[in-house]
């Protein structure tokens, strides 16, 4: 028999399972010869039962890219004034498109990370997405040979990222000279001819590791991210929202390397 | 670094969850918890010893409580979201989810202090110490409101209380 007298606060460590297996017992043959007592004890306890089971798959969820925490300590070691900073001028070259060289040259200072590497991306774009007789140098049947190229002029292993999942066939790629250096560009399309391109390139300095950016030059619109000192840009004739998808899988694949 | 990775990570899941059950909203409740998770790099040097996820755990609730005030200041309603879309496609499993959704409205209903309470020790399981320390609060003052949101719950479950659906987040605190 129990000495001390069951407390409101024991009913309720009762349902929540933290009483001491002795003192638990004490409770449980207390709500034996108390009917009404247990009949509440036992409707707290459907309801710890019912909000757990209606929270837990949230906890399930995969994480969206802003939680994932690694990034948030890169941005914070980096500081996040320059990505902001980095987004604003991307704005404003967005707001002058291919004619960004004018602004450039407004800011006095040449861009760099990502805002360059989108720059590069849409001009690249511009230049060969809409050309019907060469747009790329080495085609799709030659994949190996233009891997083997661009990894030995960017001094890095290139991956070409393979986006048939998302309804888009390598065309193919080719070099590309940009302020920073070569890039490798590849090329796909969809089934109805629509056109994508990838840029990548070993990022200089700023940069080297910077979260999915969104970008829009005139009517072109894309991505660019950098991963461990490679920079990427995915920019087509599409809007953002179908972009990012196909951008989140060249990420998701260039990671697996 | 590296020791703020292996203690934060494994908590970010627990942390959505409280702060989707407290505020409903999904981009809100993550909008929170990625402020959370900034404002835990920045401090983690400056953190007391003790336990780390009733740590980030006060953070999120400081964080959810500060949107509170701002929103109810504005007398605005947040609004909720339906669930997500759903493939399931067996009876029983639609049941359940009805019944989940009805126990969340349910849970709102709750004045905000009682909700935190209710949601820390019953779902997140933390200690009421942990409780008390998270909502700075004496752990008599987590006793008595686990007892009441319970008791408020049961109300509502029982449709002993105003039975009207409602897809506002209740904002009223009370004193």
């Amino acid at each position: 028999m129990n000495h001390r007298p069951i407390t409101e606060d024991d009913l309720h460590a009762y349902v929540d399972h933290v009483l001491e297996p002795e003192r638990r017992a004490e409770v449980a043959a207390y709500l034996g010869s108390h009917p009404d007592v247990a009949k509440r004890v036992a409707a707290f306890t459907d309801q710890r039962q019912v909000l757990r089971a209606a929270l837990g798959p949230i906890a399930e969820e995969p994480l969206p890219a802003e939680l994932n925490l690694s990034r948030i300590i890169e941005q914070r070691a980096r500081g996040r004034f320059p990505v902001r900073w980095a987004m604003a001028a991307m704005l404003l070259l967005s707001i002058g498109g291919l004619g960004g060289w004018s602004v450039r040259s407004a800011l006095q200072a040449p861009p760099s990370g990502l805002v360059a590497l989108g720059q590069e991306a849409a001009v690249s774009y511009g230049v060969y997405a809409p050309d019907r007789v060469r747009p790329v140098e080495v085609r799709a049947s030659e994949s190996a040979q233009l891997l083997q190229w661009v990894s030995e002029r960017l001094h890095r292993p290139v991956k070409v990222p393979d986006l048939t999942t998302s309804g888009y066939r390598l065309m193919g790629g080719r070099l590309v000279a940009t302020s920073h250096g070569p890039a490798a560009m590849f090329m796909y399309d969809d089934d109805h001819g629509s056109r994508i391109v990838v840029l990548t390139r070993p990022m200089s300095s700023a940069d080297q590791n910077a979260p999915m950016t969104p970008q829009s030059h005139d009517d072109v619109a894309g991505f660019a991210w950098a991963d461990d000192g490679m920079g990427y840009s995915l920019i087509g004739h599409a809007t953002p929202e179908s972009l990012r998808p196909i951008a989140n899988e060249v990420r998701r694949q260039a990671r697996s390397i | 670094m590296k020791d703020l990775m292996l203690q934060v990570e494994p908590l970010i899941p627990a942390l959505r969850r409280y702060a989707r059950a407290l505020v409903r909203n999904r981009a809100n409740a993550d909008d929170l918890v990625q402020d959370c998770l900034e404002r835990a790099v920045s401090r983690w040097n400056q953190r007391r010893d003790g336990d780390v996820r009733s740590w980030l755990f006060s953070i999120l609730h400081n964080l959810a409580i500060d949107q509170f005030r701002k929103i109810s200041g504005r007398g605005r309603h947040i609004t909720v979201d339906e669930t997500s879309e759903d493939d399931l496609s067996d009876t029983a499993a639609q049941e359940h989810r009805l019944m989940y959704q009805d126990v969340l409205n349910k849970l709102a209903k709750l004045p905000e202090e009682q909700r935190s309470v209710l949601l820390l020790v019953a779902v997140e399981d933390l200690s009421y110490a942990d409780a008390a320390k998270v909502l700075n609060i004496p752990v008599g003052t987590v006793m008595s409101r686990l007892s009441r949101a319970r008791e408020r719950l049961q109300q509502e479950i029982e449709g002993t209380m105003d039975t009207t659906q409602t897809n506002v987040v209740q904002m009223r605190s009370e004193r």
